[in-house]
């Protein structure tokens, strides 16, 4: 942000050892949860919002079909009590009766087919494009059931059914469309929008005709406001001098003191998102060092990403060895990796015509600090970079445009606990895939579109190991989220980066 | 005076003109619009998609024309991001900005005209010391840091003040005063050197030979010329904490025009930036013209010149 990253710390540590942090109970005495942001939300329509603070109203707010419970990853009945596959491309829901969006609305089949035919049609522009535009059309066979008609085999479709895919009251939304759904919001969900401030404020109410059967269960805190404050220190004066109750993103150092100074509960948990090293193998940017596997493998064993993950990455964060995060279905884990080994590395850069190392191009767009520490690691054994730190748009367009023979970048899956979600994206011949490997391509393919979760595994490791043994990419570290917020608060976070409100408490 | 006042108001047109120009071609440098508002996650069909509906894959001067047309007439389009009208975007955050700024400039103004006076009137004495230390102190301190150890003592301390945020008069206290200090040490040394020069000119000795009183000459005959150059730079000032008071409004999270102005450069929301950019300009112009006008009706060579 604008202000500059060390001086967290010395506020932190200000605010701390100056003994100023006393803790108000402001959001218990009140029953209101007052959590931080750090960004304007455009819009909180959930198919016109793909910011993860959006993600995270959207569980609050809606409900999809099924629910896929955090802790176990199965898929449990929602607004859906049953479903069948009735063939590889059709799927049948039973539908839960007696549920009622906030605004009194029932809910049924003519809601479920309205939301599923407004999202597949590409005029109405949905967003991510690659939520919904994978299923052809949806149709009511009864008043309590649907039939939802895929496009192709795409066995992922439950995991978005139980995630981004909720329903809408199609009386409702049709009359207001996306801009009327973002100022006055109405779902199913364990909580009802009150206030629409866009950009600086919501405020959430408990939903007190919430369905008995949802497996999200009710609320129990009774009201929640959400408020927009970017600066980082603000957030933390906020929570000292009791104005807010809960932020994250905390930074590593501000968690360590804020849980050194024991005032508040402070939690670490790994997130889906993880780093990864993409090599230009087929040449795009031209004829590089990085067409050669030995060259590629060198870097692998020359970069040290436990001492990276231990010294700068921090909390649950771990090494990964696949190109995925191991929760997801399909991450297989025994497949080759590669030790921090840099006489290994340097051996192998010799072999490769390489003895005194080489200079190449270098893009990063985040985490700064990570990209110098593996600079560091490269050089150690001869290689040099010209690195460049841009922002996303440009870092995107100057990869895509293959502008480097590597770049440091990170994946989230979109909270999407399969592989199609990130695997299949870098490696299945599109934009971003810098090897093109027919087998690879070929593998992903099966795993994608396969809907015996048997053939999909396979497939999906053959493909990871293919991309290890060849180290067409180079999965880094899974990324970590800081929690911080106040003793009164029961709150734990997910490994999926959505904290779900509607399952903290008051202590 | 209507000739001068013609070919300023020609020259501003034209300033607002090329600021709008410059900014709409730097924006399309910088980078691909539609990847910076598909975001991170978005796939190339998003991408493809946005650059079609919004008519990036138009040539540029083609864009820039269709805005201006559509500017000209009062519209600024539609916000990328928000999906709203970016004119009642633009003035919903003026607002709060346009009453930090008021606030600001008139506490920058009470703490360093008086001050500047003072100092000038007694040289090297102690109020003269102590002005040059609030001086010295207000272009010193980072604002940032100001803000924040404010927020520290005021807020997380003694719990006087509001963190953050615009809901009552309270939360523009901390940001009016960090804001009118860091624009208060200019105001006032050039008050004290603008007063220093009137004060040892010859109409002014003249002006006590004949026997008028200390305040009348202090006020009536030596003030009125020595901020001449104050009122430009004032103007100058305000204009800037119009725009350029992003630091402030986002450390005290006031959601103004400089934090949007922000904000909307990191997503690349064009129509917004398009917009704060002709805003903020015409605000320095007008304020320039406004100046320029009270300066050659305060000292008519000016305006004969």
């Amino acid at each position: 942000m604008i202000v500059k990253k060390y001086f967290s710390t010395f506020l932190a540590g200000t605010l701390l050892a100056t003994g100023f942090v006393s803790v108000a109970q402001a959001g218990k005495s009140d029953d209101t949860l007052n959590v931080a942001i750090d960004r304007e939300l455009e819009s909180i329509d959930n198919y016109y919002n793909t910011a993860r603070e959006g993600i995270v109203i959207s569980r609050m707010v809606w409900d999809g079909l099924l629910y896929r419970d955090p802790k176990t990853n199965e898929y449990l009945p929602n607004l859906a009590t049953s479903f069948k596959w009735v063939d590889s491309k059709t799927i049948e829901f039973d539908l839960r009766k007696g549920v009622k969006f906030h605004n009194g609305e029932k809910f049924d089949a003519d809601d479920v087919v309205f939301t599923l035919n407004y999202l597949a049609d590409p005029a109405n522009g949905a967003k991510p494009a690659r939520n919904v535009n994978w299923w052809k059309n949806a149709e009511k066979l009864g008043e309590y059931k649907v039939q939802l008609n895929l496009k192709k085999e795409f066995p992922a479709a439950l995991e978005f059914l139980s995630g981004p895919i909720v329903m809408y009251p199609n009386d409702y939304y049709s009359k207001a469309g996306p801009e009327g759904m973002a100022l006055k919001p109405v779902g199913t969900g364990p909580y009802q929008v009150t206030s629409v401030e866009p950009g600086k404020r919501y405020k959430f109410k408990k939903y007190d005709g919430y369905h008995a059967g949802s497996p999200k269960g009710s609320a129990s805190i009774g009201n929640i406001v959400f408020r927009t404050i970017a600066e980082s220190n603000t957030q933390l004066a906020e929570l000292f001098s009791g104005g807010i109750d809960w932020i994250w993103k905390v930074k590593p150092d501000q968690a360590k003191r804020i849980a050194a100074q024991g005032a508040f509960t402070t939690k670490n948990s790994s997130t889906m998102r993880i780093g990864y090293l993409n090599f230009d193998a087929m040449g795009r940017h031209s004829k590089n060092p990085m067409n050669d596997v030995r060259v590629r493998r060198a870097i692998a064993h020359a970069i040290d990403r436990e001492g990276i993950v231990k010294a700068l990455v921090q909390g649950e964060s771990m090494v990964v060895n696949s190109l995925c995060f191991p929760s997801q279905f399909g991450c297989a884990q025994d497949i080759k990796s590669y030790d921090y080994n840099p006489e290994k590395a340097k051996k192998l850069l010799a072999e490769a015509g390489y003895p005194n190392g080489f200079e190449t191009p270098f893009l990063a767009y985040r985490n700064r600090d990570f990209a110098e520490a593996m600079i560091n690691n490269l050089n150690a054994v001869g290689i040099t970079t010209k690195f460049e730190y841009l922002k996303y748009a440009a870092f995107r367009d100057k990869v895509q445009d293959g502008g480097a023979p590597f770049n440091f970048g990170t994946w989230g899956s979109y909270s999407i606990n399969d592989v199609s979600a990130i695997t299949s994206h870098f490696q299945s011949g599109g934009k971003d895939d810098y090897s093109k490997d027919p087998e690879v391509i070929k593998q992903l393919g099966i795993g994608d579109t396969s809907v015996d979760p048997a053939v999909r595994k396979a497939a999906y490791k053959a493909a990871l190991s293919r991309i290890s043994e060849e180290v067409f990419m180079f999965p880094l570290w899974s990324y970590n989220t800081w929690y911080a917020f106040s003793k009164d608060v029961d709150f734990n976070p997910t490994p999926d980066e959505i904290p779900r409100f509607f399952t903290a408490k008051w202590l | 005076m209507l000739y001068y006042t013609l070919k300023r108001l020609g020259l501003a047109g034209l300033v607002a003109l090329t600021v709008s120009f410059i900014s709409f071609g730097l924006l399309y440098i910088s980078s691909d619009p539609a990847i910076a508002m598909a975001g991170e996650t978005a796939s190339d069909a998003d991408i493809e998609a946005i650059r079609q509906l919004y008519g990036f894959d138009r040539p540029i001067l083609v864009q820039y024309f269709d805005w201006l047309q559509r500017a000209m007439s009062g519209d600024l389009g539609k916000s990328y991001y928000f999906r709203t009208d970016v004119s009642a975007l633009i003035a919903e955050r003026l607002s709060t900005t346009m009453t930090l700024g008021v606030s600001a400039i008139t506490f920058a103004i009470v703490l360093s005209v008086p001050l500047g006076v003072a100092a000038a009137i007694r040289p090297n004495s102690l109020i003269d010391r102590i002005a040059l230390f609030l001086s010295v102190m207000g272009q010193a301190l980072p604002s940032f840091w100001f803000a924040l150890m404010l927020i520290v003592f005021l807020s997380v301390s003694l719990r006087l003040l509001p963190t953050s945020g615009s809901d009552t008069w309270q939360h523009f206290i901390m940001p009016t005063i960090v804001l009118g200090y860091y624009a208060a040490p200019a105001i006032m040394r050039l008050t004290r050197t603008g007063m220093l020069e009137v004060l040892s000119a010859d109409y002014i000795r003249t002006a006590r030979a004949k026997g008028l009183r200390p305040r009348v000459v202090l006020f009536k005959h030596a003030l009125r010329n020595a901020v001449i150059p104050v009122v430009s730079l004032t103007a100058v000032q305000f204009g800037f904490m119009l725009g350029g008071s992003i630091v402030v409004e986002t450390i005290f999270a006031l959601h103004g025009a400089g934090f949007l102005a922000w904000e909307s450069i990191t997503r690349n929301d064009l129509p917004t930036v398009q917009g704060l950019i002709l805003v903020f300009s015409l605000f320095y112009i007008v304020l320039t013209f406004f100046a320029d006008l009270l300066n050659a009706w305060l000292d008519p060579r000016i305006r004969i010149n």
